[in-house]
């Protein structure tokens, strides 16, 4: 009697007999029809009618009817939610059953059923179960809490089975730890950002100990776990993999790859001297070789594995040639992958080996098979230069059976041979043109054409050979086309006498006939060339060509170095990171491999500890406090500089007295990357464009002339320039780097960029954009990148910029957010320009407007700070700004300190005053009280200053120009960066300031609908004005078309100007 | 984790479908269907498939496809192991495993994935304990509990469930205590034309049939344990004393387990027990073709060759074949091409031998490829890698128990090249 007969009650009147079998008083009558219902559910049959009846059946205490009501429960309880409700009962009484298998069965059966309103029924049991005293029922309640999840994360997280779930991790029982981890593990996927599995060496050590206690699947999961784990040294991490390498013998492949993954990763850490590293090198190769021996699937699994392990470490398999030979009865997708993992290894040594049975191979019924290994043949000719000559005998052994495909690969991969020694074996082309009738397939024609093409000079009827391929010119594919008209052209400029009228119909062919653009194009390049300048024509057609890698299908680097994280799973598989493929990898964090401690290839001391993960992880894009200090150190000055901090200033404000300023040093000024900018301060980017243009004429005469006398003075040799920064790391952008800086050179902005292709790909047709940004920047030209970017190139690209971009408040306020674009992809990244780059020429202000202007300038839209350790004179120090376009507009000393007052301007029309207090006294000592909003303040960073400056600088802020912002949110206002390096100076006071007799004042000029910025916080550091409010009509007829001069408008100033 | 299984028979019926999470839709198998279309054979047919929102793992065993569907990303081995297991566990309590079988124990079959899987994750894969939770159906058992009304599920937690031996069950008791050990070794070799060794491994594994009461604590040794470099464990193998003193120390399972398997690697020589001897030629001209084979024993230190089997893929031209052996049968299928000859011992003084003609399809011309030969044996009481068992010793029980070894070599994937 077997379970078959439950398929043969499959007549009319079904579900209603089982409906009175299910409500049978028998208990055997009752089981039997559940197996029956259970029977037809497997084969995929509704039997969601029964659900009451089923259900009925559930308070019993035949364990075997129980398991099988809950079968069917688990299958429909979705389908029927109201009737599942009738269920939860049961499950309540049974957690708390004497016997852990039924309080086991009843916490894992509750899980399975997808029904929301149940779920909260759940919480009260599946706590209970997760304490309880049995450890098979904490196991089971553990990945319960994993189902709940997916069910009602929201009811998990508030529950706090989470931390439940944690405390676990260091539960008693290995089974349970293993558990616990794998439900982690997998809620944690579909949160990639909480850290679940937060691991510690503590917590280490407890997976490391249960590692060895429990069950082969739960090995899985702890090692999978483990490989995420970051050790803090090369110690940790050898000690690590002294404990995980026991586990590459185990006979569960999975356990063993997952293994290999851990090793693979923390082996990263450890330096090549170590003895370890070289047996732990030694240990790693027989479990792979073993894995070959197991089921086709899983050697197919292992094979794609191994690939990448081949790439990453050749050394580990190099000896293992002969375990990847092909077997004739392999099924074909491990024949393809173990050929693809013989041409990896091959090498002098082996080289003999693999070409004897590669030829065999090459014999083989499989098509796609015996292709490959022709094709690997060629490979090997280009990876092993020795083997070349043999390999192209072989080829040509090939070639003679006239097996049609067979010959067809041969001549693709012989062509690859002639790119790689060229002038070697062009003897076999005569062999090769007897074959031209038989090539039927594009990629063989075009190869064969472009020997042709390429040899013409050594064939005697070449022209014979590509007229006959002309004949079904447009009969061929767009490769065989392309490759036609190069040939022809090729031969034309080899023998130019007797191929004319042959070039002629080609380049009408293509030119004319056709519809290709790209063809159209190519034939018109070669008729110009050819009609202008036959000798240019030579030279750009008969160049010398790069030459070919050796290897190809390499993985880039970069993706290998994270596959390799990901050894064991889908992505190793697809060879693709998981983000390019997984459904639902909700922002998967990408993995890296942990760097390594002693360099590899510098061999550096061991014990050096490796910098942590992390910061390899991201490469920074905006640099760090460390990086800018040291940019801006970069120029004379040893000691660093502290961030400035924010100081009081008590400067008096007496007679000003107005000296040109400039003289001979530059002083360079960094504002660009400093982090301080992160602060959410909000900056007016009041566009000049609102001008009306008549007004900004005659002013900018105006001041020219006032101080011709000091623009003679300093010579303006432009503005510091920061040292190019990586922007876009090529991990991030399919091997694009791209790293950069801005500058201003007479009065044009540029962003000067080096793009290195780090790929194995040529990368063409790049294109920038730019986000709206606070200022408006823009590229003034589109991205000339004139010649395609080989693998391992750089290309230094300067690109103009304006500023008459669309305008959008960024925060930080100088954030740029670029789209770079090439034939891969696009790519995007953000970068922090320094805002000296948008200080204009002429930002000089005249004296009396300045005075007038400095009382007005409210005290909240001051800022200062202090410079310490600068070790320059005031006119040092003026010249150098003014090299930034920042004018010395007067200068006086006051008890023996000099005081400079500085005006700049922004590309916008705002305007900074600044006063700057030079204290002589005590040179290492620098204090630069500054009332000024902090983002600038961050240009004012004057790295070589050695005077010791106590400068204070005030804010003028034009509102006439506030039309053009109309619709920009928070526009305005100056924040301070809540964590300025503090370096000592004296704290931002402003109220001490305030009650200064005769302090400086920011002013700003009051706008005509409210008082611009309203006090918000005048006690400690951060300086804030609060946004614009804009004004009502912009004016868009009086918009210039550039940032020009910028008159003030207000009556009282006009009257001081 | 692990969503479903669907089971597959050769004709592309989904027979058996079992779902551990929310329900998925067999119509996401058509995606198989696809793939095994494309694929000529069913072998051919690629173990990872992905679809646009699950990815299908399969095997393929006994003729039947076990797909799993997976959501997100799980090591594919993990899956496929499992599946592996699966196939190993009915086959463990059906005899065999088959469409048939399966069919006629659907409840059972479901019982087991139930007990297997939690949620995706493995929960009970050890056959013991599975036996101790679901009974195996057998006549007797059928018999009693129509009769008794009792169950073939089992209402006790399994005791090894969470020991720390979870693979062996407490309470064991049997009246005759005996422990066997069968050392078992397949060469997989790749013989060239020239009947030189292109590649000679040896895979091999010591299956244990232990049945002893109580708690036994074993030791196993070997004469020669240096010839062991890459061994994967039976989780009852204790790790460090392997590696410190290279002894096998284990609480055995109960039953049948392999207690290890071992591969020796292309490294050392390999002894390579038989040769054969060929002659076949296919010629331009005409439609018959010579075809000649002898095999013969080479180094089988002194024991028998027995169990030889002899087959080969003939070429697509090959119209039909007339042989004669001179010992043994032989079938040559025109429609698969193959040939097959049963040949049976193999006796040193007269070599087995198959001669005979090939009658070709006219006016093609010969076929490219030469026909691989592959070759099945196997030699009792012969560990070809020289293995040998030094002395077992049982500690932990007061009993005598009976003891016995056997060792054997088998061809495994022996393919010799024409």
């Amino acid at each position: 009697m077997t379970d078959s007969k439950y398929f043969t009650t499959t007549k009319k009147g079904e579900i209603f007999e089982l409906k009175a079998e299910l409500n049978s008083d028998k208990k055997e009558k009752k089981k039997e029809a559940v197996k029956k219902v259970i029977a037809s559910m497997t084969v995929g049959k509704d039997v969601s009618a029964l659900f009451p009846d089923v259900v009925n059946c559930m308070q019993t205490d035949n364990l075997e009817l129980k398991k099988l009501v809950y079968l069917y429960l688990m299958n429909y309880a979705k389908s029927q939610p109201d009737m599942a409700i009738m269920a939860v009962n049961t499950f309540v009484k049974d957690c708390e059953d004497p016997n852990p298998l039924i309080r086991a069965l009843a916490v894992r059966t509750m899980g399975c059923i997808r029904v929301d309103k149940i779920t909260e029924y759940l919480c009260e049991p599946l706590r209970k179960c997760l304490k309880d005293e049995d450890p098979y029922v904490r196991k089971t309640a553990a990945v319960c809490v994993a189902k709940l999840h997916d069910i009602n994360a929201q009811l998990v997280e508030d529950q706090g089975f989470l931390d439940t779930l944690k405390d676990l991790i260091s539960d008693s029982n290995p089974m349970v730890v293993a558990n616990a981890v794998a439900a982690l593990s997998e809620i944690a996927e579909s949160h990639p950002s909480s850290n679940l599995l937060d691991l510690n060496p503590q917590s280490i050590n407890k997976l490391l100990t249960a590692l060895n206690e429990c069950t082969e699947w739960g090995q899985i999961f702890i090692l999978d776990c483990l490989a995420n784990y970051m050790p803090k040294d090369d110690r940790e991490a050898q000690s690590i993999c002294e404990r995980v390498t026991p586990r590459l013998s185990h006979a569960n492949s999975a356990v063993v790859l997952s293994a290999v993954k851990v090793l693979m990763k923390f082996m990263e850490m450890l330096s090549k001297d170590l003895d370890y590293y070289g047996t732990l090198l030694k240990k790693l190769a027989p479990p792979l070789v073993t894995l070959l021996s197991a089921e086709p699937e899983l050697q197919y699994v292992a094979l794609r594995n191994i690939n990448l392990i081949v790439q990453k470490r050749p050394e580990i398999l190099k000896h293992e040639m002969k375990v990847f030979f092909v077997k004739y009865n392999d099924p074909i997708y491990v024949k393809l992958e173990k050929l693809d993992i013989m041409i990896r290894l091959a090498s002098q040594a082996n080289i003999a080996q693999v070409l004897a049975e590669l030829k065999e191979y090459a014999t083989e019924v499989d098509v796609d098979f015996v292709r490959k290994a022709v094709r690997a043949i060629g490979r090997c000719a280009i990876k092993v230069e020795q083997s070349a000559e043999r390999c192209v005998s072989t080829l040509l052994d090939l070639i003679q059976t006239k097996v049609n495909y067979v010959v067809q690969e041969a001549i693709v991969v012989i062509k690859d041979i002639f790119r790689k020694y060229p002038n070697k074996y062009e003897s076999v082309i005569a062999t090769l043109c007897e074959n031209l009738d038989s090539l039927d397939e594009p990629e063989a024609r075009a190869a064969m054409i472009w020997i042709v093409g390429e040899y013409a000079e050594r064939i005697d009827n070449a022209d014979e050979l590509l007229e006959s391929f002309l004949e079904g010119f447009h009969d061929e594919s767009t490769q065989v086309q392309l490759q036609l008209l190069t040939a022809i052209v090729k031969l034309f400029l080899k023998k130019p006498t007797e191929t004319q009228e042959l070039v002629q119909q080609v380049l009408s062919l293509a030119t004319q006939d056709s519809d290709n653009p790209d063809l159209r194009d190519r034939g018109y390049i070669y008729w110009r060339l050819l009609s202008t300048d036959p000798v240019a024509a030579k030279e750009v057609v008969l160049a010398e060509k790069p030459l070919i890698s050796e290897e190809t299908d390499l993985i880039e680097p970069t993706l290998l170095d994270e596959l390799i994280c990901y050894i064991g799973t889908l992505a190793s598989v697809y060879h693709k990171p998981p983000s390019a493929f997984v459904e639902g990898s909700r922002g998967v964090v990408h993995k890296s491999l942990p760097p390594r401690t002693g360099s590899s290839e510098s061999a550096e001391s061991p014990d050096a500890a490796p910098s942590g993960g992390q910061a390899a992880e991201q490469p920074a894009v905006i640099p760090t406090q460390g990086d800018l200090l040291g940019d801006l150190l970069n120029l004379d000055l040893g000691p660093p500089v502290g961030g400035p901090p924010i100081a009081t200033s008590s400067v008096q404000m007496g007679a000003v007295d107005l000296l040109g300023g400039g003289l001979d040093s530059l002083l360079r000024s960094d504002v660009g990357g400093s982090p301080a900018m992160g602060s959410g301060s909000g900056f007016a980017p009041a566009p000049s464009t609102a001008m009306p243009a008549n007004l900004g004429a005659p002013l900018s005469s105006g001041l020219g002339d006032l101080f011709d006398l000091t623009s003679g003075v300093g010579t303006l040799s432009g503005s510091y320039v920061a040292p190019k920064t990586v922007w876009l790391p090529a991990m991030k952008a399919k091997g694009l780097e791209i790293s950069g800086t801005f500058s201003r050179q007479v009065g044009s902005i540029s962003m000067d960029l080096v793009l290195t292709n780090k790929a194995l790909q040529v990368m063409s047709d790049f294109a920038i954009q730019f986000n709206r940004n606070s200022f408006g920047l823009a590229p003034a030209a589109p991205l000339q990148v004139h010649a395609p970017l080989a693998p391992n190139q750089s290309v230094e690209i300067s690109l103009p910029l304006n500023t008459v971009g669309s305008v959008m408040k960024m925060d930080p306020l100088n954030n740029l957010q670029v789209a770079v674009k090439n034939n891969i992809d696009v790519f995007y990244f953000s970068t922090l320009y320094p805002l000296h780059i948008l200080f204009v020429e002429d930002g000089k202000m005249e004296r009396q407007m300045f005075l007038a202007t400095w009382k007005d300038i409210p005290n909240e839209n001051e800022a200062q700070f202090q410079i310490k350790d600068c070790s320059l004179n005031a006119d040092a120090v003026s010249s150098k700004l003014q090299g930034s376009n920042i004018f010395t507009i007067a200068k006086r000393n006051v008890e023996g300190q000099d005081m400079l007052y500085q005006s700049l301007k922004l590309t916008n029309g705002i305007w900074v005053l600044a006063e700057l207090r030079i204290q002589p006294s005590n040179p290492s000592f620098t204090p630069v009280p500054v009332p000024f909003p902090t983002f600038l303040a961050a240009s004012f960073l004057w790295v070589g200053m050695s005077c010791v400056a106590l400068t204070h600088l005030s804010v003028y802020l034009r509102t006439c120009c506030l039309p053009a912002l109309a619709g920009l949110p928070a526009v305005a206002g100056f924040g301070v960066v809540p964590e300025m390096p503090s370096t000592g100076g004296v704290p931002v006071h402003l109220p001490s300031l305030r009650n200064h007799p005769e302090e400086l004042r920011c002013c700003c000029s009051p706008s005509s609908s409210s008082s611009p910025f309203p006090p918000k916080e005048a006690g400690a550091g951060p300086v804030c004005m609060s946004p614009f409010l804009p004004a009502k009509e912009p004016a868009p007829g009086n918009v210039p078309p550039a940032p020009g001069p910028w008159k003030p408008v207000l009556p009282s100033l006009v009257g001081l100007g | 984790m692990i969503h479903s299984l669907f089971l597959i028979n050769a004709s592309g019926d989904i027979f058996l479908e079992k779902h551990w999470k929310s329900v998925v839709s067999r119509s996401v198998c058509d995606y198989f269907f696809e793939a095994q279309e494309r694929a000529s054979e069913a072998e051919n047919v690629p173990p990872v498939i992905p679809t646009p929102h699950h990815y299908l793992l399969s095997v393929y065993r006994h003729k039947i496809f076990f797909v799993a569907v997976i959501q997100s990303e799980v090591p594919p081995l993990f899956v496929i192991e499992f599946l592996h297991r699966v196939v190993d566990t009915f086959q463990d309590y059906f005899g065999v495993c088959s469409e048939v079988m399966i069919k006629d124990n659907v409840v059972v079959v479901y019982e087991v994935l139930e007990e297997m899987l939690d949620n995706g994750f493995p929960l009970a894969t050890e056959s013991n304990i599975l036996k101790e939770l679901i009974k195996p159906p057998t006549i007797l058992r059928t018999v009693v509990n129509t009769i008794t009304g009792s169950t073939n599920v089992g209402d006790q937690l399994p005791t090894g469930q969470l020991s720390v031996v979870p693979w062996r069950r407490t309470g064991v008791k049997y009246t005759n205590n005996e422990a066997y050990f069968d050392v078992i070794e397949e060469i997989d070799a790749i013989i060239d034309k020239s009947g030189s060794t292109i590649t000679a491994e040896i895979q091999g594994v010591i299956d244990a049939c232990v049945k002893l009461t109580g708690m036994p604590d074993l030791t196993l040794s070997f004469m020669n344990p240096r010839l062991l470099d890459d061994v994967s464990f039976h989780p009852c193998v204790r790790f460090k004393r392997w590696e410190s003193e290279r002894i096998l120390s284990f609480i055995p399972p109960d039953g049948n387990f392999r207690l290890l398997s071992y591969h020796v690697s292309a490294q050392n020589l390999v002894a390579i027990p038989v040769y054969i001897k060929h002659n076949i030629s296919f010629r331009d001209s005409s439609s018959l073709g010579r075809f000649e084979i002898t095999v013969g024993p080479k180094q089988t230190m002194g024991k028998t060759v027995e169990g030889v089997m002899v087959s080969s893929q003939m070429p697509k031209g090959v119209l039909n074949m007339t042989l004669t052996p001179s010992q043994g049968t032989h079938v040559f299928d025109p429609v698969t091409k193959l040939l097959s000859w049963d040949v049976g011992k193999i006796n040193p003084q007269k070599l087995p031998s198959l001669k005979g003609s090939v009658s070709l399809q006219a006016g093609t011309s010969k076929p490219d490829e030469n026909p691989t030969i592959n070759l099945q044996f196997k030699i009792q009481q012969l560990a070809i890698s020289g293995l040998k068992v030094n002395r077992l010793d049982m500690y932990g029980e007061k009993y005598k128990p009976f003891k016995g070894i056997k060792y054997m070599t088998k061809a495994g994937k022996f393919q010799v090249r024409t």
